[in-house]
């Protein structure tokens, strides 16, 4: 561990000491992870913004996509650039942090704080690597269940996120009702596509190909499949967008210049844009933990551990939920929304399901889209005053 | 208030239906709109009441309001909801915009241990003159459109509803006929005038049980149920 060679850039430095608050649970408490693991010590990475009131019912909970981290709503510590969901969560929006105590924990398996392929395996002294557990969805909410009994809160007022987000959302509505007094979950499903799982095989394969993956052994052998992990998010960035999104925005247009070269450069718009987007994500994100949290999206499968009915799952669900989808969005596609609301029509819940019409395809939920904000906002103030929450 | 509210928005029919709802019951308003009926159930009623609305604005006015409502229209959502999820299903003013009556009505027995279904009427006598004397497709202040641009592809005359209830072994157990002016018609009036005078009517149904004879064919002869302040058609 001593010889370790320092982390080399901000996002390997945030991976051990994260600009955020930490809950450490150390020996003899484990995790009990749906592999069979049980993880310890282990290590949330976590913001809040506003203030937990007397009652404690004003607790709000963000659970963020793949690629997201807890930094929800200030300047991110690596890339300096505004938190992810601005547009949803401060003073006024919302997510209004004036009224609500706003919670948001790095995944377990991130790389941004949390425990994860880079920390340190305690057996060996070196970076977990491959040595990680599988995580699964179920697996990271039982470690922000953690965190909400050690921030001392017994029922959430609202638990909300998008894409892989949405997916704790309903993971959390599922194995803790009583918890969750409203669920936003949004542009996400029950369980993962196979043509999801399909993208994120390519994906993975990609990093995995990169000569300097190492059989995941990157950071010992201080090397970084910079490549690999570059290719995978230009492919994933593709599902996240839509045909006529990305038409409209680049079209066939040249990048700065005025005929084609005849060879294999950047020539288009659309080129050069997705090789930007594969450059500034590895500058951020860990290789293999784009490898864990892929997979734990694949394994998610909400019926199948209710005895394959997803009725089952929210049966008698005393939470209110609001289901929310996107025309555009063929990645997780109003379908998939649409049967996680007859589930819960069928178990007698209480639900709201908005698909909402635009063509920015599965990032819309990231954006400033004024129906998504309105729908929010409409059911957080309703459910606030159902909660007493002044 | 809210009853005062509902009064200047010409839609008497909804004071109508609210009184067929039992208090504390479960209801579904399909083509629920901005949410107005569900809050006035909630607030008069006290009812867990759901809803569904094809209009983003009216969704999201919905869940403003605080109410359970989903965005879908009567033809391709009803199928998603199981046997006898509700008290009460209501359809108001919507059966004559939807692609399959039948099937929607069909469904709405399902889902529901009672039916209310309200529909305008096309027998009214403005209609009638309009067709008949200008012959021109009927345009009326509560039916705006034009022929080609009305969402009302299906409308019917009441003695047509009664006959689709009939046939789709629906009970009648009470009916309710307004004029323009959103008064009551009286039960002692003959049963014809209701389809020529009545702009709209309101029917709380029940599908009946299986095993039981069909609806008898004229069903405008049954009494009226419980409580009924007006005569069955």
């Amino acid at each position: 561990m001593d010889d370790r060679a320092p982390p080399s850039n901000g996002a390997a430095l945030q991976a051990v000491y994260p600009d955020s608050l930490t809950l450490r649970i150390d020996a003899p408490t484990a995790l009990t992870m749906d592999s069979g693991a049980a993880l310890s010590p282990l290590t949330i990475a976590y913001q809040t913004y506003g203030a937990l009131n007397a009652a404690k019912s004003n607790a709000l909970l963000i659970c963020h996509a793949l690629t997201g981290d807890q930094h929800v709503a200030n300047l991110h510590p690596v890339t300096g650039r505004p938190g992810w969901w601005e547009t949803m969560v401060g003073p006024g929006r919302p997510f209004d942090t004036d009224r609500f105590f706003i919670i948001c924990a790095n995944v377990l398996g991130g790389c941004m704080g949390s425990t994860g392929p880079v920390s340190l395996d305690p057996a060996s002294g070196e970076p977990y690597g491959l040595d990680f557990p599988v995580v699964t969805i179920a697996d990271m909410v039982r470690a922000q269940a953690l965190l909400i009994d050690h921030l001392g809160i017994d029922t959430l007022f609202c638990v909300a996120g998008g894409s892989m987000g949405g997916m704790q959302v309903l993971q959390w509505a599922a194995a803790y009702p009583e918890r969750v007094f409203a669920a936003l979950p949004i542009a996400t499903a029950a369980r993962h596509s196979s043509q999801n799982i399909a993208f994120h095989e390519v994906g993975r394969q990609a990093v995995m190909a990169d000569p300097d993956w190492r059989g995941g052994r990157y950071l010992i052998e201080g090397v970084r499949p910079s490549k690999g992990l570059a290719v995978a998010r230009m492919a994933a960035h593709i599902t996240y967008l839509s045909d006529s999104a990305l038409h409209r925005r680049f079209g066939r247009n040249l990048q700065d210049r005025a005929a084609r070269t005849f060879s294999f450069d950047a020539d288009f718009q659309v080129e050069s844009y997705l090789r930007h987007q594969g450059r500034i994500f590895v500058d951020r994100f860990d290789p293999n933990s784009y490898l864990y949290l892929t997979r734990a999206m694949d394994y998610f499968d909400l019926a199948a551990d209710f005895g394959g009915s997803l009725v089952n799952a929210f049966k008698g669900s005393p939470t209110r939920f609001c289901v929310v989808s996107f025309t555009s969005d063929w990645l997780f596609p109003t379908s998939d929304s649409r049967a996680i609301v007859r589930a819960l029509n069928a178990g007698a819940a209480s639900v709201s399901f908005v698909e909402i019409e635009t063509d920015r395809g599965h990032d819309a939920f990231l954006l400033d889209v004024p129906e998504l904000i309105a729908t929010t906002r409409g059911f957080v103030d309703s459910a606030a005053r159902a909660r007493g929450i002044a | 208030m809210t009853l005062a509210r509902v009064l200047d928005a010409r839609r008497v029919d909804l004071l109508r239906v609210m009184e067929m709802v039992a208090p504390g019951s479960r209801v579904l308003d399909v083509g629920c709109g901005d949410g107005e009926l569900l809050h006035l159930l909630a607030e008069e009623r006290n009812v867990d009441g759901r809803g569904i609305e094809l209009s983003q604005q009216g969704v999201n006015d919905c869940v403003a309001k605080g109410l359970s409502v989903i965005q879908g229209d009567a033809d391709a959502d009803l199928n998603d909801y199981p046997d006898d999820g509700f008290d009460f299903v209501i359809l108001s003013q919507t059966l004559q915009a939807t692609r399959h009556p039948r099937r929607v009505l069909e469904n709405l027995l399902r889902i529901g241990r009672r039916a209310i279904v309200s529909v305008p009427n096309f027998g009214h006598w403005s209609v009638r003159v309009q067709l008949a004397l200008r012959g021109r497709m009927p345009v009326t202040e509560k039916l705006r459109y034009s022929w080609y641009d009305t969402p009302n592809i299906h409308f019917c005359t009441i003695t047509d509803f009664i006959d689709l209830a009939g046939e789709v072994g629906a009970v009648i157990d009470r009916a309710v006929t307004l004029d323009q002016r959103g008064a009551e018609l009286s039960a002692l009036w003959p049963k014809w005038t209701w389809n020529l005078v009545g702009e709209q009517a309101i029917f709380l149904l029940h599908r009946e049980k299986t095993g039981e004879r069909p609806v008898p064919a004229d069903v405008a002869q049954r009494a009226p149920g419980p409580g009924a302040s007006a005569g069955v058609l």
